[in-house]
């Protein structure tokens, strides 16, 4: 079946569950799940990516188009991750943060990268250095990355909470389309429930 | 498995021999031999003679004394300078100042450091001349013995300069890590006058952060070698100067009493690490009742003052120092009350630059080949870190001031014995192993923070993006961290440089670099020459630096400073 699975997905430390969780995103749709700081929001992503600090301790299971992600690393899990900070390569361009992504098998990787920077405006940005782009256009390219990645699902870790109000709006529009087009899963976390409305699917209380 | 992989996955184990095996295997050398034992010179009957031998040797207790003071006295007073001042002065001008002056400081070699107070404050050297006659009366040199005083005095001042910019620095980044700024406010807000406040609410928690850096101090400068030969006294020499003299001695009986000497040399200064522990416990009882005591200040303009004067002295007697051997290394005749040389010749250099080939080479070969494996060793271990921080080997860090604590004049003779006996040839690879041990633990410790400091996120984010831990260790981890990569390198380069002892001793006086050079013409009368030996010294660290501090700026060129 595809899509994302958390099958009683269930993360401890030190004996105190800090979550429980049963759910389903399907291909395109966007889960959002809200919870104060320190409900551990950002663990359950990082379960999820397979970057889990291996103090923390799970049950359950993942599983993303049918196949298990428990035991794998996250370069082999097709997970991308879009933090609240757009965290663009200081040392790489603009053209190489997204070419960074690209997978190495495609035969036309620049050809990729170039796409993906007109398809999002951004034609002509690929030689610049990341310190030159405003924070919008920082956080597209983000997203590009990690799309160039081809994931098959996505995770936000608060992406719009470091954007001012009038940025905020766009940059949700944008990204929720462009998640929606790439037809991939996406769990979104956020303390805002503005973000929660606007992802347009299921929200879930921690 | 990669290579990166496996060198991650051994590099831990392998600085843990580095750190652990030498000083072992080196403190092993010379406690059998100690105690009568080392067949290989006939010695196989176990017994105190060598200690007898040792006991009767003139001037030993004067010996033991001069080493302990030096050791306790130097960082007693090098700390209270940089407490006092640090307390008196943060966020001022001048403070910023002195952080520029200081860190440069920090990178000249003990040996050019006491080479330049030498020519300064000598009976002939550059202060006498100042003051003369005008001030002084002096028509001819004084007859005074001040450097080589007969208690060690100028080898302690020398030892001063050289701490003080040590302990500055890595008091400074302590400062940050007990949020002294946060403090600071509090306590003003409360009433406090600086120091008051300074003392009461920053200094208990900083001590702890920088208490393994004093120790080593201590431990440095009840054995150091180098300062004692330039600066010390010589009937009798400190400790440390006497062990190398003994262990020396053409006569191969003499290497059971020069192992008796060593292994005394570390109760010595395990003795002035007991004694300062002892001081710690009672400063913490006795100040106790007068840290809440209430006192919102206390002779703040005194103590403030005090701080500035003894941090302004270093650095003038450091600068003075230095441009003295600028001075004589171009200086042609020069009379004795005359402030100036009264011709400048380039004859100096000229010979100089005659002589410098050899030592130069081997220095600079030793000090990239050490720096080199100490960064490789250090990437690996700290990399093995942030891959498994559960699994990470605590192991090398316990033992990252083993080499910095156990007085290396013991240890390295140890090993010198070890290298004999197993027929070890001394030459440059064994002083590039031993340069190892005292490099590698600076290189960990410019490095560390920087790698722990390092948002956890950049490398999960190319994890997500499909790189592998080696991939994202060579495309993310050493890109962003290439600037501290390379100042470490810089700092791992200035402490090859400086070292004297290692290369004396594990290259049999074989293989000669500019330090040990230097040490060598200090007794012999042309000052000018060492004046140029010891020049060159100093400036190769900042050389280092300079390239450090330039290669990022010339690499990170292409990405920025494209303006939309």
């Amino acid at each position: 079946m595809k899509g994302l699975k958390l099958d009683h997905l269930q993360i401890a430390l030190n004996d105190t569950v800090l979550l429980r969780l049963d759910a389903r995103v399907r291909p395109g749709e966007v889960l959002a799940v809200m919870g104060p700081s320190g409900s551990g929001k950002s663990t359950l992503l990082s379960c999820i990516a397979g970057t889990l600090d291996p103090v923390f301790r799970t049950g359950g299971c993942v599983q993303l188009d049918g196949r298990d992600l428990d035991g794998l690393p996250p370069e082999q899990r097709q997970v991308g991750l879009l933090f609240q900070d757009a965290l663009l390569f200081p040392h790489l361009s603009v053209a190489g943060n997204v070419l960074f992504g690209v997978p190495r098998h495609h035969a036309d990787r620049r050809e990729k990268v170039e796409a993906l920077l007109r398809d999002a405006g951004l034609e002509g940005f690929g030689p610049r250095g990341p310190q030159t782009l405003s924070g919008g256009q920082k956080a597209r390219v983000a997203l590009l990355r990690t799309l160039a990645a081809e994931p098959r699902a996505i995770l936000l870790d608060e992406p719009f909470s470091s954007l001012d109000a009038t940025l905020r709006g766009e940059m949700r529009q944008y990204v929720f389309d462009r998640i929606r087009r790439a037809g991939v899963p996406a769990l979104l976390v956020t303390h805002d429930r503005e973000d929660a409305i606007a992802s347009g699917g299921h929200i879930v209380e921690l | 498995m990669k290579p990166l992989s496996a060198w991650v996955h051994i590099s831990p184990w392998l600085v843990l021999v580095v750190l652990a095996g030498p000083v072992l295997a080196g403190l092993a050398g010379i406690v059998l031999p100690a105690f009568g034992w080392l067949p290989a010179l006939g010695g196989d009957t176990p017994g105190f003679h060598a200690w007898r031998q040792l006991s009767e040797q003139p001037g030993l207790f004067r010996m033991v004394i001069i080493s302990l003071v030096s050791g306790l006295l130097t960082t007693a007073v090098s700390l209270a300078i940089v407490s006092l001042f640090v307390a008196g002065w943060s966020g001022t001008r001048a403070f910023r100042a002195v952080e520029r002056c200081l860190s440069p400081l920090l990178s000249v070699p003990h040996a050019a450091a006491a080479l330049a107070l030498m020519f300064l404050i000598a009976p002939s050297g550059l202060l006498a001349r100042w003051v003369s006659p005008w001030l002084s009366g002096w028509q001819q040199p004084p007859d005074l013995l001040i450097v080589n005083d007969v208690w060690g005095f100028s080898m302690m001042a020398g030892l001063v300069v050289k701490e003080v910019p040590f302990l500055f620095l890595v008091t400074l980044a302590a400062l940050r890590q007990c949020h002294a700024g946060d403090r600071m406010r509090l306590a003003r807000s409360l009433g406090y006058a600086p120091m008051a406040g300074w003392f009461r609410a920053v200094f208990p928690a900083l001590y702890p952060l920088i208490r393994l850096p004093v120790y080593a101090v201590i431990a440095y400068a009840s054995a150091a070698v180098d300062v004692g030969l330039i600066l010390g006294p010589t009937s009798p020499p400190p400790l440390s100067v006497a062990v190398l003299g003994w262990l020396n001695d053409p006569r191969l009986d003499m290497r059971f009493m020069a192992s008796a000497g060593a292994l005394l040399q570390v109760l010595v200064t395990v003795g002035a690490l007991s004694v300062w522990w002892l001081g710690e416990r009672l400063v913490t009882g006795i100040s106790a009742g007068w840290l809440v005591s209430g006192g919102r200040r206390c002779a703040d303009r005194w103590w403030s003052g005090a701080g500035l004067v003894g941090v302004m002295l270093t650095v003038l007697l450091a600068a003075s120092g230095l441009l003295g051997l600028l001075i004589w290394s171009f200086a042609g005749f020069w009379s004795f009350p005359a402030n100036w040389p009264g011709q400048w010749t380039m004859t100096t250099w000229e010979r100089a630059v005659l002589l410098l080939g050899d030592p130069l080479r081997n220095a600079a070969l030793v000090g990239v080949v050490a720096t080199l494996l100490s960064v490789l060793l250090v990437l690996g271990w700290l990399e093995n870190g942030a891959r498994s921080p559960l699994r990470a080997t605590r192991l090398p860090q316990r033992a990252l001031y083993l080499p910095l604590i156990v007085p290396a004049v013991a240890f390295l003779f140890g090993l010198v014995m070890l290298q004999a006996l197993l027929g070890i040839q001394p030459g440059l690879a064994s002083v590039v192993l031993g340069h190892l041990v005292f490099v590698l633990p600076y290189v960990y410790l410019s490095l560390s923070e920087s790698y722990r400091r390092m948002d956890p996120r950049w490398i999960q984010l190319a994890r997500t993006l499909g790189a592998s831990p080696d991939r994202a260790f060579f495309r993310v981890r050493l890109p962003m961290l290439m600037a501290p990569c390379l100042t470490a390198a810089a700092v791992g380069f200035a402490v090859s440089i400086g070292q004297y002892l290692p290369t004396v001793l594990l290259g049999a006086g074989r293989v000669t670099t500019v330090t040990t050079e230097a040490v060598a013409l200090a007794s012999g009368g042309d000052r000018r020459i060492v004046a140029a030996f010891a020049l060159t010294q100093a400036v190769l660290p900042a050389v280092g630096y300079a390239l450090a501090l330039g290669l990022p700026a010339l690499l990170m060129r292409r990405t920025r400073r494209i303006r939309p």
